[in-house]
């Protein structure tokens, strides 16, 4: 699993790639954790588009995410074009608090410039 | 196609073996040609088991983990075991959301993966001795 960080407008961007379990799940949540405090981060956009396999630790970690960015007055994006981590996200019924792209350009464009 | 195969494996219940054991699943099942997403629920169905069996069969100290595979012509039975604390009540632990490690940031999702990914799902547990989950799934695709 790799990952990696970068900020625009306040939010930070995180692309991952490789296997989410609960394995790599812990260095995902204290680099994101890490990263956002250092950037002054509002928003997080994860970007897995190269993340080849996510179970429920993924959705732990995304979920989590969310309520460190709710109580900071931002939110969170997700962007995949993967049917499988589609599914996973549409089980546990974060669509309806995460934003799902399956583009990376419309996700940027639309989730991160003053939104 | 008429394919009979089974397998057994043991190994140590550390977070690293979880990538391991969906992998060799993966692995164990591709002669049934699966679709990738076949492929993928099967996968993920084993994930969770393995790290339910990891984080809250064994907590903090690492036991056996106990993984059987089973084909019959185009259906495949898994059955995940391990020696720990057992769970107190299974309906509760099943039901969606549900959590007994929320400061673990675990979303609760696990069983409600394996039951909406597989085709059957059967948990039996004893307090102090451990948890047994058994999955099948009958592989659809037509070119087996």
């Amino acid at each position: 699993m790799g990952i990696s960080c970068t900020s625009e407008n306040r939010t930070l961007i995180v692309k991952i790639t490789g296997e989410i379990d609960h394995y790599s799940a812990n260095d995902i949540k204290n680099k994101t954790d890490k990263e956002y405090k250092r950037l002054n981060s509002k928003n997080i956009l994860f970007d897995l588009s190269n993340v080849t396999f996510m179970d429920s630790s993924g959705i732990g970690v995304i979920m989590g995410r969310y309520k460190n960015a709710a109580a900071n007055g931002g939110k969170v994006a997700a962007v995949s074009i993967n049917e499988n981590i589609k599914k996973i996200f549409e089980l546990s019924g974060l669509f309806k608090i995460i934003k799902y792209y399956e583009n990376p350009e419309k996700a940027l464009k639309e989730f991160s410039f003053g939104r | 196609m008429n394919y009979n195969n089974e397998m057994m494996m043991k190994f140590k219940g550390i977070p690293e073996n979880e990538r391991f054991a969906r992998a060799s699943t993966a692995i164990f099942i591709s002669p049934l040609n699966p679709t990738l997403s076949e492929l993928n629920d099967i996968k993920t169905a084993v994930s969770e088991a393995v790290t339910n069996a990891i984080i809250h069969g064994y907590e903090n100290n690492p036991g056996e983990v106990f993984m059987g595979c089973t084909i019959k012509s185009n259906t495949v039975y898994i059955k995940i075991e391990d020696k720990g604390k057992g769970i107190e009540n299974i309906e509760k632990a099943m039901s969606p959301l549900y959590t007994t490690k929320p400061d673990l940031g675990r979303s609760g999702l696990g069983f409600t993966v394996m039951e909406s990914f597989m085709d059957k799902i059967n948990v039996s547990s004893e307090i102090g001795k451990g948890t047994i989950v058994e999955m099948t799934k009958t592989i659809q695709n037509e070119s087996t």
